[in-house]
């Protein structure tokens, strides 16, 4: 399925979703939201993996929502365990499967993918420090953070995934505030910081693309991490039938870039042709933004461009032979 | 073959995880129970045991992996110590909850603040309520026994439930003593191969952890609680076999010298050993003392302790506690052995007293001094409500 999609015409064709696998492991019947944009990507995702698939959910809104026991939406081995330990209990399970394998109690051919799924709360903020030893050791999972920007489960805090401007029962705008006042924490950066062979962000907007990266990070050996843009209508403020939209704009401003970095090399895996969208555009679809005074938008403008401007030239920098030369054949292609 | 050698304590708990096979470890450090995991750490790097072992980033994660890891089908073991013990709790209780069979060693030391790195019973006592099957080891011998025999208690399928071998940091974690080590054939068909009933497996899926509305939440707690009750028969009997086949005898309620004993000591851990040895000195002098301990700490062997502490002749018990249930009834042990005998007519006069906190040493005359306020307790018939801080500085 793969191929990254540089110009528009050809994304659009890769939206194109018949060509997805038909059969659903992540059920009917659960409680979300309408139009909740982290279980549509749970949807797709588990589409992109097939059934030879563990998934470890951490405490949040998906967990809640597709667990009430003795209901269950998944269709495949599940494990919740608690809200900051997604990649402990992932790391686990990859140990257990990697020795039961060598030592002839599982079959050392069979492949099975072991997935962490966490919320931006359970990844940005509580799960870091478990996140980071993951990937540090290299534990073959994918890991992957569903971002709704806040803490959904608990009535919409902010975290530090929230973005810059938004409005949150913690955050909230006010005489004095702007809503969430500092800079969008980079989880995938900080992952790609651990030379893990696969990061990548996506959108449950950009269906086929999920699907694909997905794919990818479970065929490499190693760790993988994936940030995963998902609207949620209900804590952002944006009408159900909205949430497709909004993750669109976010990636056609800026705010959200959909991109790769693959043993140490970036890719933008959509650059909008005609450029940049203002920012504007995508605030004005939610309440959450709805405070922010010209003023304020234009400083966050200038910083959305920025980070753009960043990642042009980091896929410019490390796409070329002298990089990849220098750096990524020794550093990936040695094995130690 | 068995062989006798002189060995730490830690390292024959190392010695029995890797006799037991297991296949992933994961522990952090923390003093005193860190050459364990080193040492389990040189056993797989040198391809003697076959196992993953994780260098996790914290004790949070340790205990999470052995979770996730025993409930994909991997025998697990973890070892730890106050403040990493303190920082696991909530996966404590997790663990139990879900029913994960994950063998942990506990070197036993004082929780901080002040930080202190040496003995006592104040992690042990803080986990005290979190379903997991919790038992005491007075020596090296007992701490690679009872680790060897805490795979196959946890792991039968009618218990499913972690366990933990608790033995004190440093009086024994650091002191090398002889210990029979075995061979992997003397013990052969002892301990089945490690099979949860319910793993994660793409073949058979399953959903775990799920949420627990009002309507289920406490018939779980239910079904928990009458787990770990009922993993009474199953210790019982593989204490019995290991008897039956090792000749070491081990049970819920150990007892020295108490059929002529008028007072008796309530000992857990190493201090047992300690105060079997005051009795006899003082046996010669004409003191008729014994000494009761309580190996079974989870489940609480109430029955025991009711029957050994109402037995041949005593009228005084004395209950050591190593930590504090601070503005509560202060000795946690005692006044769990309190609600052991508080139906039973006539019995004992029950006392607490608290030592060895935070490593200070227990000195001979500090049990003399324990036995000795039994005694006055008897002969004034007062049954102090609070406990005595033996050795403190006021
Ligand atoms: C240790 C701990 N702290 C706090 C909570 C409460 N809690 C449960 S879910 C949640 C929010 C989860 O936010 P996020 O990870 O972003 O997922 P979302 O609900 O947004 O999907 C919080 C704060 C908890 N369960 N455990
Ligand atoms: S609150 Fe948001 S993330 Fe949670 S279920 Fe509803 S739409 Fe989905
Ligand atoms: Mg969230």
């Amino acid at each position: 399925m793969s191929e990254v999609v540089r110009d528009l015409k050809a994304f659009a064709k890769a939206l194109v979703y018949k060509n997805a696998p038909k059969e659903e492991y992540f059920k009917r019947g659960h409680r979300a939201c309408q139009g909740c944009a982290p279980a549509l990507a749970i949807r797709y995702i588990l589409k992109a993996a097939g059934p030879n698939t563990i998934v470890v959910n951490a405490t949040g809104c998906m967990e809640i929502i597709s667990s009430p026991f003795p209901y269950t939406s998944w269709g495949v081995p599940w494990i919740h365990v608690a809200f900051e330990n997604v990649a402990a209990v992932a790391s686990g399970v990859e140990a257990a499967i990697k020795v039961l394998k060598r030592k002839g109690r599982l079959d050392p051919n069979k492949r099975i993918n072991i997935i962490g799924l966490a919320g931006d709360g359970g990844t940005a903020d509580i799960g870091l420090q478990a996140l980071s030893g993951m990937l540090a050791r290299n534990h073959n999972v994918t890991y992957i953070c569903y971002d709704n920007e806040a803490y959904m489960n608990t009535g919409v805090q902010g975290s530090s995934a929230t973005f810059t401007g938004a409005s949150t029962t913690t955050t909230p705008a006010g005489r004095y505030s702007i809503g969430q006042g500092y800079w969008k924490k980079n989880v995938a950066e900080i992952a790609a910081s651990h030379y893990v062979p696969y990061v990548a962000t996506a959108c449950p907007s950009y269906p086929l693309d999920l699907m694909n990266k997905v794919r990818k990070s479970l065929e490499i050996e190693g760790a993988a991490y994936i940030h995963v843009f998902a609207p949620c209508p209900t804590g952002w403020g944006c009408p159900s039938s909205m949430a497709i939209e909004v993750g669109r704009l976010a990636v056609e401003t800026g705010v959200y870039p959909l991109y790769e970095v693959e043993r140490g090399v970036w890719k933008i895996s959509y650059i909008p042709p005609k450029g940049l969208k203002p920012i504007e555009e995508y605030f004005k679809t939610q309440r959450r933004f709805k405070h922010l005074k010209k003023e304020v938008v234009e400083k966050i403008q200038e910083k959305v461009r920025a980070h753009w401007e960043r990642l042009l030239m980091l896929e410019k920098m490390t796409n070329t032979e002298e990089f990849k030369e220098k750096f990524v054949r020794p550093f990936y292609e040695v094995q130690i | 073959m068995a062989k006798k050698v002189g060995i730490e304590a830690a390292i024959a708990i190392a010695e029995a995880a890797a006799l037991a096979d297991v296949d992933v470890v994961s522990a952090y450090p923390i003093t005193p129970q860190t050459h364990i995991v080193e040492h389990l750490a040189h056993l797989v790097a040198d391809g003697i045991l076959n196992a993953e072992f994780i260098t996790v980033e914290s004790e949070h994660t340790a205990l999470s992996a052995a979770l996730g890891a025993s409930l994909t089908g991997a025998r697990t073991f973890t070892s730890t110590s106050a403040q990493g013990l303190a920082l696991m709790n909530e996966i404590v209780y997790i663990t139990s909850s879900m029913r994960a069979p994950v063998v942990m060693a506990l070197a036993n030391r004082a929780l901080s603040a002040p930080i202190n790195i040496w003995n006592d019973h104040s992690d042990v006592m803080s986990v005290r309520d979190t379903g997991w099957i919790s038992i005491f080891a007075n020596n090296a011998q007992e701490a690679y026994d009872l680790t060897f025999m805490a795979f196959k208690i946890g792991e039968h399928p009618d218990v499913l439930l972690p366990v933990m071998i608790n033995f004190d940091g440093f009086i024994l974690t650091h002191v090398i003593e002889p210990v029979v080590l075995f061979g992997k054939e003397d013990v052969e068909g002892f301990l089945p191969p490690y099979d949860h009933p319910y793993k994660l497996d793409p073949d058979r899926p399953v959903t775990m952890g799920p949420v627990g509305l009002p309507e289920i939440y406490t018939e779980v707690k239910k079904q928990q609680d009458v787990a770990i009750r009922s993993s009474r028969s199953v210790i019982d009997a593989v204490f019995k076999e290991f008897a039956e086949r090792f000749g070491r005898k081990y049970s819920a309620v150990e007892t020295y010298a108490i059929d002529d004993a008028e007072v008796v000591l309530v000992t857990q851990g190493s201090v047992t050993d300690a105060a079997c040895f005051v009795v006899d000195e003082m046996r010669k002098r004409g003191k008729k003392w014994g000494v009761v301990e309580i190996r079974l700490w989870r489940p609480f062997p109430f029955d025991d302790v009711g029957s050994a502490l109402t037995s041949g002749k005593i009228k005084c018990v004395v209950v050591l506690d190593r930590a504090i249930s601070f503005g509560g009834p202060a000795g946690i042990v005692m006044s769990e052995v309190r609600s052991a005998l508080y139906h039973v007519p006539n019995r004992p006069i029950v006392i607490g007293v608290t030592s060895g906190l935070g490593g200070r040493d227990i000195m001979f005359e500090d049990y003399v001094r324990m036995f000795e306020l039994g005694e006055e307790a008897l002969r004034t018939g007062k049954e102090p409500e609070m406990v005595t801080i033996i050795g403190v500085r006021e």
